[in-house]
């Protein structure tokens, strides 16, 4: 790929200053800059409350808190790390490296873009305000049914899952609204001559993604309202004594569930790839065939939920079914997997932190997918299904998948965005602190799982003891880690080594034209790609 | 109680430097033994399965860490510059590892996963019995539908204290795993299982058995067991279903045939003798003692112990004006949104009870809620009174 000279210019523009300037921001980077913090602040929020919660499991016997708030915690926590740690992080890289990546001045939808973003704290506050308004005698605290809301469990809580019904109708509004971004920004807003089987990959991925949200967003939004009219308007969706179907609202619920786990893994297979070239300084293995394999899996998710409740009782051709196109999901997997790894054979490797990141993502991920694998066997299903061996399985796929992905992202881009070098030591350090933290706290929950012990229950039979204290004491290890992370961030953010345009010896692609960090516009003449 | 928490961390960091202070535990590394059929093919795919993923992630880890130490800049490797297979072997070769995968997906474990799930619908075929097992929060109830046993009835509970899973007294060897009354079934034959629930849904899961099946509110659903060797195997609900979602634990008694013939015969006296209890006059007292009983095991997780509740989920009893009101009109009816109806029909969260508790245990509860607790009503109901109502 190559590319004309770019027009680079001084910032005379009129834009309000100080607190307005992020209230009334249409600017790309502005937006994105909030989406990370906004992720950034609420991975702290749910990493303390799965915290408190593991504080609770390092011993048998009921310590720190009720059974009720316990439940709270398990539930909001996942809410909070899906809807507003993983997915912002994932829009506020699409808002900051699209455009600079296509060679476009901005988003093409600024003013949707700024709502987009500022409809999360909304969202956010409505999420864990019942735990407040529980401190004041308000209602009984937060959802407790688990991030799932599944019926009838949904319908008989407390004033939690109204709020948090409320909440996944805006998170979902502004996930639709950032998708409809992204897909007009993609399709329009490109350099010349940069076709769709030119653009970065990066881009493939988050199209997916946008995509993925549109199909399946409003499913979820449906199938919540099903459950509030439910629970105020006399209606009997999901209730036998009125004709209804509890299973339905798994159906409903999972229909976007499934996609959701690839919305949040696309973005990160996007760049991933692009990490992996630049410190082997070779080109990408196999873009086309990643493209065609993204959409494979993009496609496959859409018609795969079922596998979340084979235990509920279905046909066998349903368990079939679904058994076996769960299991075909690994075949594009397979070919990702081959490909990424193929991009770094016979390269020339350095290990900065966005490349330890990127080779640990690899390793671990890889233990998501194969136990993935294991689970989509209806018999051993029943066996694993709600048992700790799926939540150690699911955070392998989620936080070495999605989480330590994105970090790689964030260590790989800081540099561009703030224009500093951040500390090489203290990342070197967040990662192998992280790495082995995380393996620590989940190894333990596999066996945790096979030995028995059903998750979401706050308490446990003393044989499940041991591995729940190494467990605990690792998460809080990992939990510990991630403040490294932030003060290496903010003093990034700060200052430091000066960060040169390429920033990377081994730097591909348009954003690495720009000065670091990028001017204000990014592209004001768009780069002829040849 | 955080300094205890902080002691106790210290003192466990202390052990995991050691670590045969760990390994002396008793550490469980893979599913239980399994002592059914459908346990024993579910344990064998496992197994399989494991293995098979274990070798895929073994040998990709090698080539990763080979490419890792050898493909380095500071080894001062050349960077290749290719980015997909030229040559037709380079295809042939990327095609390899797929083909692979295709083959264990739907052939080596694909086939087996197949038959299993034959097996595990295979719920009607040569039962010998059927149990309904029903699922409420936070208990199960079990129901004998046929044979012997039949009208057999009753609800399991945890048995475990209270002050155990509060940390007052030491815990037992099997904490969280007890009921009061455990389902008992016949070695060797097979129980065909019906499974549903009353208020939300629940999992009915017993490791041993290999048997996890949703319970639903108003729908049947099914598994099967055919415990191959006699002994008692315990099991949890896997499905969130509230607060009492980790204190709801199944166990299963497998008795050889004639001991199980004598705990029909045992159980169902029992039940006679119970149902004979409807018919004399009890005194308060009598009430008041055997109600305390039943209020503990059945009421006292959402109600307290004390009587206090847990507002506003939960009401408290003490104080209550519904407890306050009569139950019975001047012709032994009962009234309506009485305590008598609250506890008979339920209403919400609070389940109904006419079915799962017999005469003696309504009459017993209401007396001693109505005066004890804080409460001091004065009357009382007879089991007669209940018995006339059904």
């Amino acid at each position: 790929m190559s590319y004309s000279a770019t027009a680079h210019h001084d910032e005379h523009h009129d834009h309000p200053t100080g607190i307005m300037r992020w209230f009334t921001t249409t600017n790309h980077k502005d937006i994105g800059t909030m989406y990370l913090i906004f992720s950034l602040i609420m991975f702290m929020v749910g990493g303390f409350m799965i915290l408190a919660v593991r504080a609770e499991l390092f011993q048998p016997g009921m310590q720190l808190m009720q059974p009720e708030f316990y439940n709270q915690l398990i539930g909001v926590h996942a809410l909070i790390m899906i809807f507003a740690a993983l997915m912002p992080a994932a829009t506020g890289f699409a808002n900051w490296m699209l455009p600079l990546q296509l060679g476009a001045p901005d988003m093409a939808l600024p003013r949707l873009n700024n709502w987009g973003f500022w409809l999360l704290p909304p969202a956010a506050i409505l999420l864990t305000l019942p735990f407040a308004l529980a401190l004041i005698g308000i209602g009984d605290g937060a959802i407790a049914t688990g991030w799932t809301f599944y019926a009838p469990l949904s319908t008989q809580g407390g004033i939690g899952v109204d709020f948090a019904i409320f909440a996944v109708h805006i998170l979902g509004i502004s996930s639709v609204m950032g998708s409809i971004n992204v897909i007009v920004t993609i399709f329009n807003m490109r350099a010349p001559g940069m076709t769709l089987m030119k653009m970065p990959i990066f881009a493939w991925g988050w199209l997916i993604t946008a995509f993925l949200l549109i199909a399946t967003i409003p499913v979820l939004a449906g199938a919540v309202t099903m459950l509030l009219t439910d629970r105020h308007f006399g209606t009997h969706f999901f209730s036998a004594a009125g004709g209804g179907d509890p299973i339905l609202f798994q159906h409903l619920f999972w229909f976007f569930g499934h996609p959701e786990v690839y919305i949040v893994l696309l973005p990160v297979w996007g760049f991933m790839p692009q990490i992996l070239q630049t410190f082997s300084r070779k080109p990408m293995y196999g873009y086309k065939a990643q493209v065609y394999s993204l959409w494979a899996i993009g496609v496959l998710s859409l018609v795969v939920w079922a596998h979340h409740f084979f235990t509920v009782g279905m046909p066998i051709p349903a368990l079939v079914y679904f058994m076996f196109s769960t299991m075909a999901i690994s075949l594009p997997l397979a070919v990702l997997f081959f490909c990424w790894i193929a991009t770094i054979w016979r390269g020339s490797m350095t290990f900065e932190t966005p490349m330890l990141f990127a080779i640990g993502w690899i390793i671990l991920f890889g233990i998501g997918g194969l136990t993935g694998l294991v689970l989509a066997d209806v018999a051993a299903d029943a066996q694993y299904h709600h048992t700790y061996f799926v939540v150690a399985h699911f955070h392998y796929t989620l936080f070495a998948g999605g989480i330590m992905g994105i970090m790689a992202g964030v260590y790989y881009w800081l540099p561009k965005m703030t224009g500093h070098m951040y500390s090489e030591t203290l990342g070197k350090w967040h990662f192998w602190l992280t790495a082995i933290s995380f393996n620590l706290t989940f190894i333990p929950q596999f066996f945790l799982g096979l030995a028995g012990m059903p998750r979401r229950i706050p308490d446990y039979a003393l044989q499940f003891a041991d591995f729940n204290a190494v467990s605990t004491v690792a998460a809080f290890v990992l939990g510990l880690a991630q403040l490294i992370f932030i003060y290496n961030v903010v003093q990034c953010a700060r200052g430091g080594k000066k960060a040169t345009d390429r920033v990377w010896e081994g730097a591909e692609g348009l954003e690495w034209t720009l000065p670091s960090p990028p001017p204000y516009h990014s592209f004001t003449v768009q780069p002829v790609i040849k | 109680m955080v300094m205890e928490f902080i002691r106790k961390t210290g003192l466990f960091l202390m052990l995991a430097l050691l670590p045969s202070g760990l390994l002396a535990q008793e550490a469980k590394w893979n599913l239980p033994e399994p002592v059914t059929p459908l346990a024993r093919d579910i344990f064998q795919i496992h197994n399989q399965f494991m293995l098979v993923i274990f070798i895929m992630f073994v040998v990709v880890l090698a080539i990763m860490i080979y490419s890792i130490v050898k493909h380095r800049k500071s080894r001062g490797h050349q960077p290749a510059s290719f980015t997909g297979p030229t040559t037709r072997s380079q295809i042939a070769w990327t095609l390899v590892p797929f083909a692979i995968l295709l083959y264990i997906d739907f052939i080596l474990m694909g086939i087996p996963a197949v038959h299993s799930i034959q097996l595990m619908e295979d719920t009607k075929q040569g039962a010998a019995m059927v149990v309904k097992v029903t699922g409420s929060q936070w208990r199960w109830q079990y129901e004998y539908m046929d044979g012997d046993a039949q009208g057999i009835k009753f609800l399991s509970n945890l048995s475990t204290p209270q002050d155990q899973i509060y940390n007052q007294q030491e815990k037992g060897k099997d904490y969280l795993l007890e009921v009061d009354n455990p389902m008992v079934i016949p070695v060797g034959e097979k129980v065909r299982v019906l499974l549903t629930a009353s208020d939300v849904i629940h999992n009915w899961w017993v490791p041993a058995f290999g048997s996890a099946r949703d319970a639903i509110p108003g729908f049947l659903r099914e598994t099967w067991v055919q415990a191959e060797k006699p002994g008692r195997y315990r099991g949890q609900c896997k499905e969130l279903c509230g607060k009492g979602h980790g204190f709801m634990p199944i166990v299963v008694d497998v008795l050889p045939q004639e001991e199980y013939k004598l705990w029909v015969a045992a159980k169902q006296e029992e039940m006679q003798a119970a149902s004979a209890g409807a018919d004399k006059e009890w005194t308060m007292e009598e009430l008041v003692s055997h109600g305390k009983g039943v209020y503990e095991k059945n009421c006292a997780v959402c109600h307290q112990a004390n009587g206090q509740g847990l507002p506003p989920a939960f009401p408290a009893l003490t104080g209550s004006k519904i407890v306050a009101g009569p139950n019975l009109d001047a012709d032994g009816r009962m009234l309506v949104d009485s305590h008598l109806d609250r506890v008979w029909n339920g209403k919400n969260i609070m389940p109904g009870w006419k079915d799962t508790l017999n005469d003696v245990d309504i009459a017993a509860v209401i007396t001693y809620e109505r005066n004890a607790l804080g409460n001091s009503v004065g009357d009382m109901l007879q089991p007669s009174q209940i018995k006339a109502l059904r």
